[in-house]
């Protein structure tokens, strides 16, 4: 039974194969290793990771016309390509960030599931198959409800494991529901051939705008759209720092592939109809986070509410549904995903100096550590979307998609909210450059793995903000794949 | 003629590249870091004049190109060059970076940031004078609005800096972002797939285009330029900052906004700018005469001075709106006279405050006798604000109101107010800040400046009757600039 399966096949799968195996070893060391060299194996992972990513660059590039694999379960394309890259790197900074987190950075199951996890999202990003798509969604997502929950001698982390794992049940209960009615009117499980059935022209459009406002609530639970936003804050305030990067922007990554890759391969002759449902959900997203956001204390919470306004942005280019708006969204997302996660990996170094999560707690940071605050000024401009930083330049690709569309009433809501993102971030770094605190004096200490991690970062949002062409040439290509 | 390849660039990222080095520079080499800013900015300074003296008038258009690809599927490139409106503008920056910093010296919070930001600023500056591609333009102008809420919340007046900067930020970028979307809607319309701003300006939109979406990217340019009832934030702005970053504000940073006003508004969408400007030139009019009435009543001297700018950043859009040749040639030269007059003005008030800690003009008095040379710089300043000939207010005044009379008479009749309205505040000030007797509080307290401050505003001032003297300097170049955009509109 083996000779059926060729060469092309493995290595579309190579990551999640690279993946499986790094879990595997992280597994049998965890066993063998005494207990006060666990530190290694953060180090490990990060190693393992920084392979894959090499093996998927060097093996598992895409040719130009996308392959079907695996009895066409997976569709092997640019697209998949590209976000697989996104959560390996995701995961990988989000190793060295959890390096010295109390309870988390010395624990082996930790990385197990991390590993896992973004083997799930990366198959979800090459799902061609609903029942592939839901094993994919699942395995990305009950080793993120542990890992909220990590904590568990802290009362908020285990109710963000719990609350997590409700609405991620509810949520995936009601896309499960859409995913039996697409069946039920098709005939076929797969998300390439549903285009050419019964759903596309026969059923009345009432039926099938439902079916996908169904299978949209799973999706819109990972990326925290509203109206299924309402866990976000809870879970990002709750869960472990790290893991609250990593949900943020590989898990919401994760998300955003299947929603595209979904809507434009089943539903080719509905774009006008899920378009405007999309366009309507993007302005409650952006406006709900963005106002919310504005009355936080605690910047965990904060960025939670951004996050809601970010996914409002991206939204923004998926409900253009053109080439620009498709590669807005990817560009927007790999953007966000170095963004997110310095501003979230900040939170952790400050945290594990200062013991706060508070906002003003961050008074009298730029005299005690002013890299630290510079880094932090590049991170919360680039999500406030100033230049030279790379949020300024994925803003301006989503309102252009957006004016291309036709839907400048879209773009000026957008604008608008953009400019009450930039009040509350610059509330934050006001707080850093100007107040002072009674600490003004004390250094602040940042670990090297911190280090390595942030200056990762921040060297990708300025160079995602400057040099933006060939970024933007491999963020077409993968928007290509979807038409 | 010296030339330097890529002189452009060099201006734009030499403060960058500086400014970077000052941002990671240790703090407490405080001598250190003033030195090498002072360096940074003469060497800037002197990199601006000779773009300026290199200009050939003979050839006018743009000169100095360099134009490379940045991202060519959608037709953005880092296109620079200069013409005969900008490149006094650039000049403008250069001076005021340069006096800016000299009179900086004193700044000892976290020096090395305040120089930091400020060079960063100044990119930002330079790159929308120069940029030719309409998102280099904004790339820039969005570089120049966040180092300024930094300066101002930071380094500013403790009473209201933290509300003026983020008024000031707030409305600066909901202007950049509505004239953005503006200039997205032109890069589609056109269809030529780029931001090149020459090719833009051939893309003959259409009429109804034009006037929908000309007031977008006009005011929301033109907030940064002052016009009523968008001014608001920028006398706050004025006094909140520390001395340097006011010079660099109402002296570069207005200005910033009425040129961008002008390249992406006035000339890419020229019917929609004749359709509009009637109206657009009665808003002026009100930042004319009520911006110098409102500042006639101020109190605080630094008030004065900032409602002053606004009356006369109205008098350069008005100049703008006449839409004919006096009009723009006046506008243009009111850029950079009021540029280097507000900058002149700021300093000397951050000079006296820096003394006396009271900027309230009731409370000051006498100071002429200690500082003589300020007092003579003060009064320069002031006899430019008036409009007097033989200083460059008159240079660029006059032609304003000449081309206003040519387009709507009735309009430059009700503007002349202000030059009354002007003297008589100026003229208010000289008497009771800098004669008079000096105030019990303050004896002892006052004394006079440093050669360095006094290198500073000969330099201003310098400008000012030197272009008052010989205005051959300037005009003929503005004016091969504006040929260029009366081309537009059909006729030169």
């Amino acid at each position: 039974m083996f000779s059926s399966i060729t060469t092309e096949m493995i290595l579309a799968i190579l990551p999640e194969i690279s993946l499986l195996i790094l879990a595997a070893i992280i597994l049998v060391v965890d066993l063998v290793i005494s207990e006060e060299r666990k530190g290694l194996l953060a180090w490990l992972t990060a190693l393992g990771l920084l392979v894959t990513i090499v093996l998927t660059l060097v093996f598992s590039t895409p040719n130009e016309d996308a392959q079907m694999v695996w009895g066409n379960m997976l569709r092997h394309d640019w697209l998949a390509f590209i976000f697989t890259l996104v959560f390996l790197v995701g995961a990988a900074i989000t190793v060295l960030f959890s390096i010295g987190w109390e309870n988390l950075g010395k624990r082996g199951e930790f990385y197990l599931l991390l590993l896992t996890s973004t083997m799930g999202m990366s198959l979800m990003a090459s799902s061609a198959d609903l029942i592939m798509l839901f094993l994919a969604i699942e395995t990305a997502s009950i080793p993120l409800y542990v890992m909220a929950g990590f904590i568990t001698n802290d009362d908020r982390s285990a109710e963000a494991g719990f609350k997590y794992l409700l609405f991620g049940a509810m949520t995936t209960a009601i896309m499960l529901y859409g995913f039996s009615l697409l069946y039920g009117f098709a005939g076929t499980t797969n998300i390439y051939q549903l285009a050419g059935s019964a759903l596309n022209g026969e059923l009345p459009m009432i039926i099938v705008i439902s079916t996908l406002l169904f299978v949209l609530a799973g999706f819109g639970f990972k990326v925290s759209m509203a109206p299924f936003h309402f866990w976000t804050p809870d879970v990002y305030e709750g869960a472990p720092t790290p893991v609250t990067g990593f949900l943020s922007t590989a898990s919401k990554a994760a998300g955003f592939a299947i929603m595209v890759r979904f809507l434009l391969a089943a539903f080719p002759s509905n774009i006008p109809q899920w378009a405007l449902v999309l366009a309507l959900i993007s302005t409650f997203s952006m406006t709900i986070g963005n106002t919310l956001a504005l009355v936080q204390k605690n910047i965990k919470r904060m960025l939670a509410y951004s996050s809601i306004a970010h996914a409002g942005y991206i939204l923004m280019g998926v409900a253009a549904a053109s080439q620009l708006g498709l590669t807005s969204v990817m560009y927007y997302i790999i953007v966000y995903l170095f963004t997110n996660l310095a501003a979230f990996g900040i939170v952790v170094i400050f945290w594990r100096a200062v013991g706060s999560d508070q906002i003003e707690d961050y008074a009298g940071l730029s005299r005690r550590a002013p890299h630290l605050a510079t880094a932090m000024l590049v991170a919360f401009l680039s999500l406030a979307g100033v230049p030279p930083m790379g949020g300024f330049f994925a803003k301006i690709l989503v309102f252009a998609a957006a004016v291309q569309a036709e839907l400048i009433w879209l773009a000026v809501i957008g604008v608008l909210n953009a400019i009450i993102g930039l009040y509350y971030y610059l509330i934050v770094l006001k707080v850093v450059y100007l107040y002072r605190s009674e600490d003004d004096d004390k250094p602040l200490p940042v670990s090297l793995p911190h280090t390595i991690a942030l200056a990762v970062c921040i060297v990708a949002i300025l160079v995602l903000g400057v040099a933006f062409g060939p970024w933007y040439d491999i963020t077409s290509r993968a928007a290509a794949a979807l038409f | 003629m010296l030339e330097i390849p890529y002189i452009l660039s060099l201006i734009v990222f030499l403060p960058l590249v500086a400014g970077l080095v000052m941002l990671v520079l240790p703090s407490d080499r405080k001598k250190l870091i003033y030195r090498f800013a002072l360096g940074t900015a003469a060497l800037t300074f002197l990199l601006t004049i000779l773009v300026y003296v290199g200009y050939d008038i003979q050839t006018a258009g743009y000169q100095f190109v360099e134009k490379y690809d940045w991202l060519p599927k959608l037709g953005i490139s880092y296109s620079v060059a200069v013409d005969g409106i900008s490149a006094p503008l650039v000049l403008l920056t250069g001076i005021v970076i340069f006096t800016g910093v000299i009179i900086s010296q004193r700044i000892d919070d976290r020096p090395g940031q305040f120089f930091g930001f400020l060079f960063i600023l100044a990119t930002g500056v330079f790159g929308v004078f120069v940029a030719v591609d309409m998102f280099a333009l904004f790339f820039f102008y969005e570089i120049a609005v966040f180092p300024m809420y930094l300066l101002i919340a930071i380094w500013g007046w403790k009473e209201t800096r933290e509300y003026a900067a983020m008024k000031l930020t707030l409305y600066l970028f909901i202007g950049s972002v509505i004239a953005l979307v503006g200039g997205l809607a032109m890069y589609f319309n056109s269809g030529l797939n780029t931001f090149d701003m020459i090719a833009l300006e051939g893309a003959n939109f259409s009429a109804d285009f034009q006037n929908f979406w000309f007031p977008f990217v006009f005011f929301g340019f033109a907030v940064l330029g002052g016009i009523w009832p968008f001014h608001n934030w920028s006398p706050d702005g004025h006094v909140a900052a520390p001395t340097a970053v006011s010079m660099f504000h109402a002296g570069v940073l207005m200005k910033l906004g009425a040129f961008a006003a002008l390249r992406v508004g006035i000339m890419l969408l020229p019917i929609g700018a004749a359709t509009h400007m009637w109206w657009i030139i009665l808003l002026t009019l009100v930042n004319v005469v009520y911006g110098a009435y409102i500042a006639m009543v101020q109190t605080d001297l630094k008030y004065v001075i900032g409602f002053s700018s606004v009356s006369h950043m109205g008098l350069v859009v008005m100049g703008f709106a006449t839409l004919n040749h006096d009009g723009f040639v006046g506008a243009g030269i009111q850029m950079v006279s009021h540029g280097v007059m507000t900058a002149l003005f700021f300093a000397v008030v951050g000079m006296i405050y820096d003394q006396a800690h009271t900027r309230q003009i009731s409370e000051l008095g006498g100071v002429a006798k200690f500082m003589p040379f300020v007092t003579g710089a003060f009064i320069i300043g002031g006899l430019v604000s008036m409009g007097m000939p033989g200083f460059s207010g008159f240079i660029a005044e006059f032609p304003i109101f000449m081309g206003v009379w040519q387009a709507y008479p009735w309009i430059a009749i009700v503007a002349v107010i202000s030059i009354v309205i002007t003297a008589s505040y100026i003229i208010r000030i000289v008497g009771a800040v800098f004669f008079g007797d000096l105030p019990k509080a303050l004896e002892g307290h006052i004394h006079d400046v440093t050669f360095s401050e006094k290198l500073a505003l000969g330099l201003l001032s310098l400008v000012l009757v030197g272009l008052g003297l010989f205005p051959s300097i300037m005009v003929p170049m503005v004016e091969s600039g504006v040929d260029k955009v009366l081309a537009l509109f059909g006729g030169a």
